[in-house]
């Protein structure tokens, strides 16, 4: 196992190298003038181009500023922004706000979506069941800016039940929010769950555990769920990862000031060195999470073993 | 006397999208303490639905029991409360499944799925079952057992994880065994190891066993009386001995004919003809009919009763006095 990891993390290595370089060459070294706009309506003065080609290292070739990146990155350097704010505050103040809105709408979608699964999939072909399919098939229809935007009309604008920007993060605040994020997850994991659940009723060790003369609840609670729960376990991992790369639509609805919108900002003002700046904390986290994912997915279930 | 356990007139039919498929078509068998019952039969028979109606883990739907009684020490369960049968399963009559690599539960380890009874069942802590699912494991002779409580299903070998699930139908010390098919999976040096064992613990504990297999080798050294089943019906009853001297069944006969023999090498063997009938339309009279090399007339009209031949025999043939004197 500590070897498995060990290997995973060495593997890493590339990919990190591959998706950053790629970033980073999105970013500098496509056509046109990088500094354009950030002046006014004027064209930037002379000095001001020097002075950021120099900062930026814009002179030398790719590689050697993409080296150049990288070897400040290692040493916890992430930069500064054109207007000199520091990349690496900027993004350690938002991460912990996407952190919460993951959490929270990882805590929905789990709650929602695995009770309504299990419930639904315990009675095939009932009125739970045809509820919870239609009110699926209903979610995952509907874009996300579209549930997020009704939300905030209905809820905070109409019935002023929340406020329809999220002025502080609190967990609280965040709720509506987390909701609207975890929407269309939910409904996947309700789906997941559900078709798990079925299945397993039908499983061997189902029929054994109840010739034991188990409680049906004991059947159910202990030997179906933990079988059935592995897949959608392990979908909510990756799902958090997701989450944790910014909700870039929910986040930019209600203001909420995490990652998502950071990034959303930054590329509309052609911000360089924080678009790339929080796009390499996104690979490094998504590529954590899968290593996650998958541990998790062996201690989960005893017949995944890496060795 | 009534029997240990007793299945009478036993009628089970699943309604499925295609209709209304009569799996048992009034079954009816009894086993004593310390005996060895056979349940012999082509797949599809109905042999594994009996078992399960008697330990009441019968999908439903599709599965209705429509009439019949399966008495426990006389008590009939079928009527009992759900609370009451769930405490004789386990306790009076235990059941173990062919595949025990699906039959258990993958992702707990071998000790927890024995102890999970005792505890629960038993009252007993988590350091008391541990003890006593390892004794379980020695008796199944498990090597290693201290070890191997530990693992899971999937690092046991075929043979050892159908000896773990013994073991763990034994935990509640079950008056009756139903084993269903229990070394098909098998390999047949192993197969032969785990029939051993089974004898031996029946012996040992004066359990009644019933025992379901396709396999007559099987049931020629074990059984100390054998049902056949065909179409969801007992068209045979007898003890082991004399059905294997003379059968009193046609399709007994032909089951028999379609064993391979060690004294006649090379000769082709003698299959059935033709296939059992579909469940949702049963041939009308007897069932076996079509197939049937000495049918006659009266056999596609009137449905034989069960003959008595003597000594506890009867054969659900027209013919059965026949058949039984060659
Ligand atoms: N869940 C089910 N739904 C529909 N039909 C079923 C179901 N379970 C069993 N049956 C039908 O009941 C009949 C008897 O099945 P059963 O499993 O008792 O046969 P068996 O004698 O045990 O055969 P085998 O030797 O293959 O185990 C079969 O025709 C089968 O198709
Ligand atoms: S009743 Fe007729 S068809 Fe049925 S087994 Fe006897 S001889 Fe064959
Ligand atoms: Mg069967």
């Amino acid at each position: 196992m500590g070897f498995y990891v060990l290997r995973r993390l060495l593997q890493m290595v590339p990919v990190f190298l591959g998706t950053t370089f790629l970033i980073y060459a999105l970013v500098w070294a496509v056509p046109g003038d990088p500094f354009e706009g950030k002046c006014g309506e004027r064209d930037c003065p002379a000095s001001y181009v020097s002075a950021m080609r120099d900062k930026f290292n814009l002179d030398d070739p790719l590689v050697v500023q993409y080296g150049k990146y990288l070897w400040n990155l290692v040493q916890g350097d992430f930069g500064q922004t054109s207007s000199g704010l520091l990349v690496g505050e900027r993004i350690a103040t938002a991460f912990p706000v996407t952190l919460r809105l993951a959490l929270v709408a990882l805590l929905i979608e789990a709650v929602i979506g695995i009770t309504a699964g299990v419930v639904s999939g315990l009675r095939n072909r009932g009125f739970l069941d045809s509820l919870v399919l239609v009110s699926t098939l209903f979610l995952i229809s509907i874009p996300v800016f579209v549930t997020g935007y009704v939300v905030q009309l209905v809820f905070g604008l109409q019935l002023g039940l929340i406020s329809p920007t999220v002025t502080t993060p609190t967990f609280g605040n965040l709720i509506v929010p987390g909701f609207v994020l975890a929407s269309l997850s939910m409904a996947y994991v309700a789906r997941l769950s559900r078709a798990s659940i079925s299945e397993n009723r039908r499983a061997d060790y189902v029929r054994t555990a109840l010739a034991k003369g188990l409680p049906t609840r004991r059947v159910v609670g202990v030997h179906m769920l933990r079988n059935s729960l592995i897949p959608v376990i392990t979908f909510l991992g990756t799902d958090l990862g997701a989450f944790l790369g910014g909700a870039i639509v929910t986040e930019g609805i209600f203001n909420v000031p995490g990652v998502g919108g950071l990034v959303f900002r930054s590329i509309l003002t052609k911000d360089g060195a924080m678009v790339t700046g929080v796009v390499t904390v996104l690979v490094l986290v998504y590529l954590l999470m899968t290593l996650l994912v998958d541990l998790l997915y062996a201690v989960l279930d005893p017949r995944i073993r890496y060795d | 006397m009534t029997a240990l356990l007793e299945v009478e007139d036993l009628h089970v039919e699943f309604r499925t999208r295609d209709g209304v498929a009569r799996v048992l078509n009034g079954v009816g068998y009894h086993v004593d303490a310390g005996e060895t019952l056979a349940v012999l039969g082509e797949s599809g028979s109905g042999k594994s639905v009996t078992a399960q109606t008697v330990m009441g883990i019968l999908d439903t739907p599709p599965a209705y029991v429509m009439r019949g009684a399966v008495r426990f020490h006389g008590e009939d369960l079928l009527s009992a409360t759900a609370e009451r049968r769930r405490e004789v399963r386990g306790e009076g009559i235990a059941m173990i499944f062919q595949d025990a690599l699906s039959a258990l539960n993958p992702v707990f380890t071998v000790g927890f799925q024995i102890e999970e009874q005792l505890r629960l069942r038993r009252g007993m802590s988590r350091s008391e079952a541990r003890k006593r699912a390892v004794e379980l494991l020695d008796l199944v002779r498990i090597p290693h057992a201290r070890q191997r409580v530990r693992e899971y299903p999937h690092q046991f070998s075929g043979g050892m994880r159908q000896r773990a699930m013994i073991a763990m139908s034994l935990a509640l010390d079950p008056e009756v065994l139903i084993a269903d098919e229990p070394t098909t999976a098998l390999d047949v040096t192993v197969q032969a190891q785990i029939m051993d064992l089974l004898a031996e613990i029946q012996r040992e504990r004066h359990m009644g066993l019933v025992l379901i297999t396709h396999d007559l080798g099987v049931v020629a050294e074990v059984a100390d009386r054998i049902v056949v089943m065909y179409a969801g019906r007992i068209v045979e009853q007898a003890d082991a001995v004399s059905l294997f001297r003379s059968p009193g069944h046609p399709y007994t006969e032909a089951l028999m004919k379609s064993l391979p023999r060690l004294d006649a090498k090379g000769t082709t063997l003698d299959t059935i003809k033709g296939l059992p009938p579909s469940l949702l339309r049963i041939p009308p009279g007897c069932p076996f009919h079509p197939r049937c090399p000495r049918a006659e007339a009266v056999c596609s009209v009137d449905v034989p009763p069960q003959e008595r031949l003597g000594f506890g025999r009867t054969s659900a043939c027209h013919f059965a006095e026949e058949v039984l004197n060659g």
